[in-house]
């Protein structure tokens, strides 16, 4: 019994970190893996769908439309950023940088000035239960299911269906897709889009479990950058694997010597896998395979 | 000739009045151009935004009251106000900014201890003179300095034996892995084991972090009879939330929490349940004297979302330097300081009496402790009135003979002489 309450209790610090890895990294890994992009934005996606899902909350709707209203809000913001300032910048990817950081400095310092420093949370659904020792929160199992549920669903989207092909072709040959007739411009939208709802929905995801504040986004960002780092360019290959592993290092080391190692262990294996392989485990596994 | 004569005179009489005209006119825009000038530092942006911003607004509120009534010796009070990010590298560009350029005869920075330790060697280095208008580790013995914020012999000497006695003697602390959780953190050990008790465990966490269940999990495992929060910044405020839901259930205490940050508002009841916090400030305290602040706070910044303790400590601040400038009857730091060693710096502030202390330049609080109910209400089980400064002062800091310009610890206390 013991032994099974330890398990469980190791299992579930994986979960949780592995959740949260995953949930941060996959809207940053799709823009990034389909378009080239790096979208240093995305922790104020993720505060928009936090901030709209706490608003439609307090208006009265419940949670997990809340959630879905922050995920739309999310992907139409991303489309609007991808018409007025990242279509014009594919050919200067450094330049998508500089643009994406000055929108989150933008949206951080507006979304202060306009809704104030600080918003009211809304409260973690579902309780606790109780496992030898130690009792747990409900809700983290949800965002573990979640971020399964995500992956899963991506993947379906990319390869299943009729958008994930023309995707997928214009994200490899974009002028041989284009004079197929695939209207590349749309596809690279909806997949920027795609990007900012997967981040909109990981704050809509986290929002019960957070401090709401304008900088909340931040709080996402080391943990995206380091999976997705890790993971390479692309989401399934690169991103679940990378959450899994990363899940591995954090859990252990913030459980054997607290937080701070938790942090360090992250960076020391970014830096490790950077260095033993280059374009990521992705990279790794598809060189493998050809 | 008569007509010369006349006209020289009216000429003379003209040019006397013009002259007498200017050199009024030039003496009364020398006074309005010859305000005294109070630098403001502090985050209005970034992670410690929400619980600093109302410093910037009752700084604001005491100048307009003290201009209205006609200044500091007639002189009007003007604010040079820098937004410094809650970024310790911009409190020492800032710094050396209002003291170099501006040249501002006082300066009020900081909220994070971090950022008073980035900024205190540029005042010194310059010769300025700065409040510290935020409760903190202590230990700061410096004649630059003057801390009205409130320090561990203050709220935890008091608060650490209450829980003690109230809830057990194991204790757990949660603390923000910098220096102020790390001091902190050591009062309380230093406290607990006083008392006859024992540390079930300690952990520290980097400023930033938001994801709590393995500490959770840590204080669970070590069974403690309440946990001491520590947690400084917006995101570490999410343990509250993540504690709740995971059911955690214990009492807690902090000198920092509510008082500052307003979890109690801003997270979903029942999370905070059982914090107790000593501070000596909250909106709630029901006096007259809070009341009236409260109310002008209010009748200035109607949206402000909450009157802390910070924001009293530097409204009552501004009034200090108001009596000790015209006392001192100089803007200098040495002759204000003459004033301070006389020991009857003291006025009635929102919170009570405070008085500021001539050895360590800090200053009495009356302190409440403050619990938070379950549907998040605050009460206040106990009052302590009129809780001196003391520890600098025994421990060998005296401003009025020295100046070391450092800051100590229970671990690393002042040099005997």
């Amino acid at each position: 019994m013991d032994i099974a309450a330890h398990v469980f209790s190791a299992l579930y610090q994986f979960g949780d970190a592995f959740a949260f890895l995953v949930l941060s990294a996959c809207g940053l890994a799709v823009i990034f893996g389909m378009m080239g992009v790096i979208n240093l934005a995305h922790g104020e996606f993720i505060m928009c769908g936090a901030y709209v899902t706490a608003a439609t909350v307090h208006a009265g709707l419940p949670l997990p439309l809340g959630i879905l209203a922050g995920t739309l809000v999310s992907a139409l913001v991303g489309v609007v950023v991808e018409l007025a300032v990242i279509r014009h910048l594919y050919d200067r990817p450094l330049d998508t940088i500089v643009a994406t950081w000055g929108l989150s400095l933008i949206a951080t310092q507006g979304t202060l000035i306009m809704v104030g420093s600080t918003m009211a949370g809304v409260g973690t659904p579902f309780g606790s239960f109780q496992v030898g020792d130690y009792s747990y929160s409900i809700y983290r199992i949800v965002l573990f299911c979640a971020a399964l549920g995500v992956l899963a669903a991506l993947y379906a989207l990319f390869n299943w269906t009729r958008f994930g092909v023309l995707a997928r072709a214009t994200i490899q040959v974009p002028h041989m897709a284009a004079a197929l007739g695939v209207d590349t411009r749309l596809i690279y939208s909806l997949t920027f889009a795609c990007g900012a709802g997967l981040a909109g929905l990981a704050g809509g995801l986290y929002a019960p479990t957070m401090t709401l504040v304008p900088t909340m986004g931040a709080t996402f960002i080391m943990e995206a950058f380091v999976t997705v780092v890790i993971g390479g360019a692309d989401v399934f290959l690169g991103t679940a694997p990378a959450g899994g592993v990363l899940a591995v290092v954090k859990s252990v080391m913030t459980s054997w010597q607290g937080q701070l190692f938790g942090q360090i262990g992250l960076l020391v294996a970014v830096i490790i896998v950077v260095r033993v392989l280059p374009k990521g485990i992705s990279g790794f596994v598809l060189r493998e395979r050809t | 000739m008569t007509k010369s004569v006349l006209r020289g005179l009216r000429a003379a009489a003209l040019t006397g009045t013009l002259v007498l005209g200017s050199s009024l006119g030039s003496h009364l825009a020398l006074a309005a151009e010859n305000p005294i000038k109070l630098g403001v530092l502090e985050d209005q942006s970034g992670d410690f935004a929400a619980a600093t911003i109302g410093k910037v607004h009752a700084i604001q509120l005491a100048a307009e009251e003290i201009n209205k009534a006609g200044g500091i010796m007639g002189r009007p009070l003007e604010l040079v106000t820098y937004d410094t990010q809650s970024d310790n590298t911009r409190y020492q560009e800032f710094m050396r900014r209002v003291l170099q350029r501006d040249k501002v005869d006082v300066v009020f920075a900081g909220f994070s201890s971090a950022s008073r330790e980035a900024y205190r060697p540029i005042v010194d280095q310059f010769n300025g003179f700065a409040f510290y208008n935020n409760q903190y580790e202590g230990g700061v013995c410096d004649g630059h300095m003057i801390v009205t914020g409130a320090v561990p012999e203050q709220q935890f000497s008091t608060l650490i034996p209450y829980m003690m006695e109230k809830y057990g003697k194991n204790v757990y602390t949660l603390a923000a892995d910098y220096n102020f959780g790390q001091i902190s953190a050591e009062w309380v050990r230093k406290i607990v084991k006083e008392n006859g008790g024992k540390m079930a465990g300690e952990e520290f966490i980097p400023l930033g972090v938001s994801q709590f269940s393995q500490s959770i999990q840590n204080i669970q495992k070590a069974k403690p009879d309440f946990v001491v929060t520590l947690l400084v910044g917006t995101a570490q405020a999410s343990y509250y939330e993540q504690a709740a839901s995971a059911n955690v259930n214990l009492p807690m205490a902090s000198s920092v929490n509510v008082g500052q940050g307003y979890e109690h508002k801003r997270f979903k009841p029942p999370s905070l349940k059982d914090m107790f916090v000593t501070t000596n400030y909250i909106e709630e305290i029901d006096s007259p004297k809070s009341k009236e602040f409260y109310a002008k706070f209010k009748a200035k910044f109607p949206s402000e979302p909450y009157v802390n303790q910070e924001a009293e400590n530097s409204y009552l601040a501004v009034y200090l330097y108001k009596q000790m400038v015209e006392r001192a009857k100089s803007t200098k730091r040495e002759e204000i300081r003459k004033v301070i060693a006389l020991g009857d710096v003291c006025m009635d502030a929102p919170e009570g009496k405070v008085c500021i202390d001539p050895k360590s330049q800090h200053m009495s609080h009356t302190i409440y402790l403050a619990k938070v109910g379950a549907d998040h209400s605050i009460s206040f089980p106990k009052v302590w009135e009129d809780i001196k400064p003391y520890w600098l002062g025994e421990a060998g800091c005296d401003l009025t003979k020295k100046d070391p310009m450092a800051q100590y610890t229970p671990s690393n206390p002042p040099p005997k002489p």
